[in-house]
């Protein structure tokens, strides 16, 4: 048997939850004050996830940087993949704010958006 | 000497000036003026390329960038005037202020009122007086998160970083994911100094240590620095000589706390407050000076831009009110003082005016803690109590009152624990 301790993020509560599992098959899940705590438990146990926030350089603009998100949470696992796509990425100006930079970042289905406009 | 006029005239474009701008047209003032030093809009948002922004005023996850430009959008459309790559240099009161402008040169703005948006700085290694060498690689996390973010400037390999606040933990992630080493975050105090989930997203995803009770206590190397020492702190924060060890690094950054920027402030003849550092105010964001409103960082040191836009909506507000002539005129003021287990309260005062209405009051604990009921008492009366399941000086609380129940007397905000 595993456990294994996460401290929620879904309020600022910050529950101290410890969730005890079977291999990937989950026993219990002790320590969180309400139903969102569980939730994001299993799913922090299972596949943790999270928006990754990063930037590319762009050409053509006033600043040589454009900041960019992924559209949905995406597998913490796969962030050094993803990483390595975005530092090898360069775009050219103009560009809209929530613009696709690149689709389906390193298989994870989600696109790669800019969380800025870029003028000439 | 170029002169302009306008309704209201705000000092800065960050997440406070642009709210207060969208609030001031919005009550009424037809021409709004909004000045800021830097090219564009945003702020410090603009470097803050990380999401966590826009939780509880848009009720959705933001990056910094993403979240100025919503405000923006709504100032171009509402056709809010931006003087860019203009710095003010003097207030001279509530109705002139001076500044210099690169496409311009010397404004001299008039304005039916003005408010403060200059935002906060951060501390520097001046401020906190680490013996060592000085050696190049001791940046401060704002600064690194400027290089980083918007310069495309690596500011290092190997990184510790001192402090707990929220930008020195964005900034162990971003350079994490840049490639560099955090070897660990080192906090003074016993408590974490920024918002869990930054801890959980910043450090624990990334493996990086976090050391509290302890500080840096020696900076390494010539040209650049090459190691610092830290060792834990006791119960009155000296450190413990035995404890010390050495880290190496080529990069330290300090993410140490923020100052209200209110040299312009103080320049106006305004005090500040010895606590929070900003210029005290009333519940319309008021200071001592009629016509003259401060809302956002310069004020007191938020932890979410999202309090800010709010306060900031009250500052514009009522300086369109008393732009307009229309601002009910105080009676009398009443002081709002931090009592037991609270470390300050913003806003400073609240003037009695015969408007009535619901007015929050933000404020910080002195000390973390679980369950606490939190208390509002108007002289002996109390006016307001609220229990919260955990409080932390990182976090900002709030309570409401209503000015219907104040006795005449000051106002005290209460902080207790429950057993």
């Amino acid at each position: 048997m595993t456990r294994k301790n996460i401290i929620c993020t879904v309020c600022p509560m910050g529950c101290n939850i410890t969730v005890k599992a079977d291999g990937s098959e989950i026993i219990s899940i002790e320590g969180n004050e309400c139903k969102r705590g569980e939730i994001y438990a299993r799913d922090e146990f299972t596949c943790p996830t999270r928006t990754l926030t990063s930037s590319v350089l762009v050409t053509n603009a006033k600043e040589p940087l454009l900041p960019v998100r992924t559209e949905k949470p995406v597998p913490k696992a796969k962030f050094g993949e993803c990483m390595e796509i975005i530092k090898a990425t360069t775009v050219h100006a103009p560009i809209k704010i929530h613009q696709v930079i690149i689709h389906d970042l390193a298989g994870t289905g989600v696109n790669l958006i800019a969380t800025c406009s870029r003028d000439v | 000497m170029r002169e302009i006029k306008c309704d209201v005239a705000i000092i800065g474009a960050g997440p406070a000036g642009l709210a207060a701008a969208l609030s001031a047209k919005e009550h009424g003032a037809k021409d709004v003026l909004v000045i800021d030093r830097d090219t564009d809009s945003g702020g410090i948002l603009q470097q803050c390329i990380h999401a966590g922004f826009g939780l509880s005023y848009f009720h959705k996850e933001m990056t910094g960038p993403e979240y100025a430009a919503v405000f923006r959008e709504k100032c171009d459309q509402e056709g809010i005037r931006f003087l860019f790559d203009t710095m003010v240099t003097e207030v001279r009161s509530a109705r002139e202020i001076i500044c210099s402008s690169t496409e311009q040169g010397l404004v001299k703005v008039y304005t039916g009122a003005s408010i403060l948006a200059m935002g906060c700085r951060e501390r520097t290694r001046q401020n906190l007086r680490i013996p060592g060498t000085r050696p190049s690689g001791i940046f401060t996390a704002g600064t690194a998160q400027r290089l980083i973010n918007r310069q495309n400037e690596m500011v290092g390999k190997s990184v510790v970083i001192l402090g707990s606040g929220d930008i020195g933990m964005i900034m162990a992630r971003r350079m994490s994911l840049e490639g560099a080493k955090v070897k660990a975050v080192v906090e003074i105090m016993p408590y974490l100094a920024g918002l869990t989930r930054n801890k959980v997203q910043c450090l624990d995803d990334f493996g990086i240590p976090l050391m509290l009770s302890h500080t840096v206590t020696r900076i390494m190397g010539h040209k650049r620095i090459e190691g610092v020492y830290i060792a834990e702190v006791d119960d009155q924060k000296q450190p413990i000589p035995s404890t010390e060890e050495y880290i190496s690094c080529d990069t330290l950054l300090l993410s140490v706390g923020l100052i209200p920027e209110n040299e312009l402030t103080k320049g106006a003849g305004i005090s500040t407050n010895a606590v929070t550092n900003g210029p005290e105010v009333d519940q319309r964001m008021q200071t001592v000076m009629p016509g003259l409103f401060a809302c956002g960082n310069v004020v007191h040191v938020n932890d979410l831009a999202d309090n800010v836009s709010i306060e900031s909506e009250l500052a514009g507000k009522y300086a369109a009110m008393y732009a307009a002539g229309t601002l009910p005129e105080a009676k009398a003021q009443l002081n709002v003082i931090a009592g037991e287990g609270v470390r300050y309260v913003c806003p400073h005062h609240v003037a009695v005016t015969d408007e009535e209405a619901v007015i929050r009051l933000y404020f910080r604990v002195s000390e973390p803690g679980r369950k606490t009921i939190l208390k509002a008492r108007s002289g002996k009366k109390e006016i307001a109590a609220r229990e919260v399941r955990r409080v932390s000086p990182g976090e900002m609380d709030h309570i409401d009152i209503h000015t219907q129940d104040l006795t005449g007397d000051d106002v005290v905000i209460c902080a207790e624990g429950v057993k």
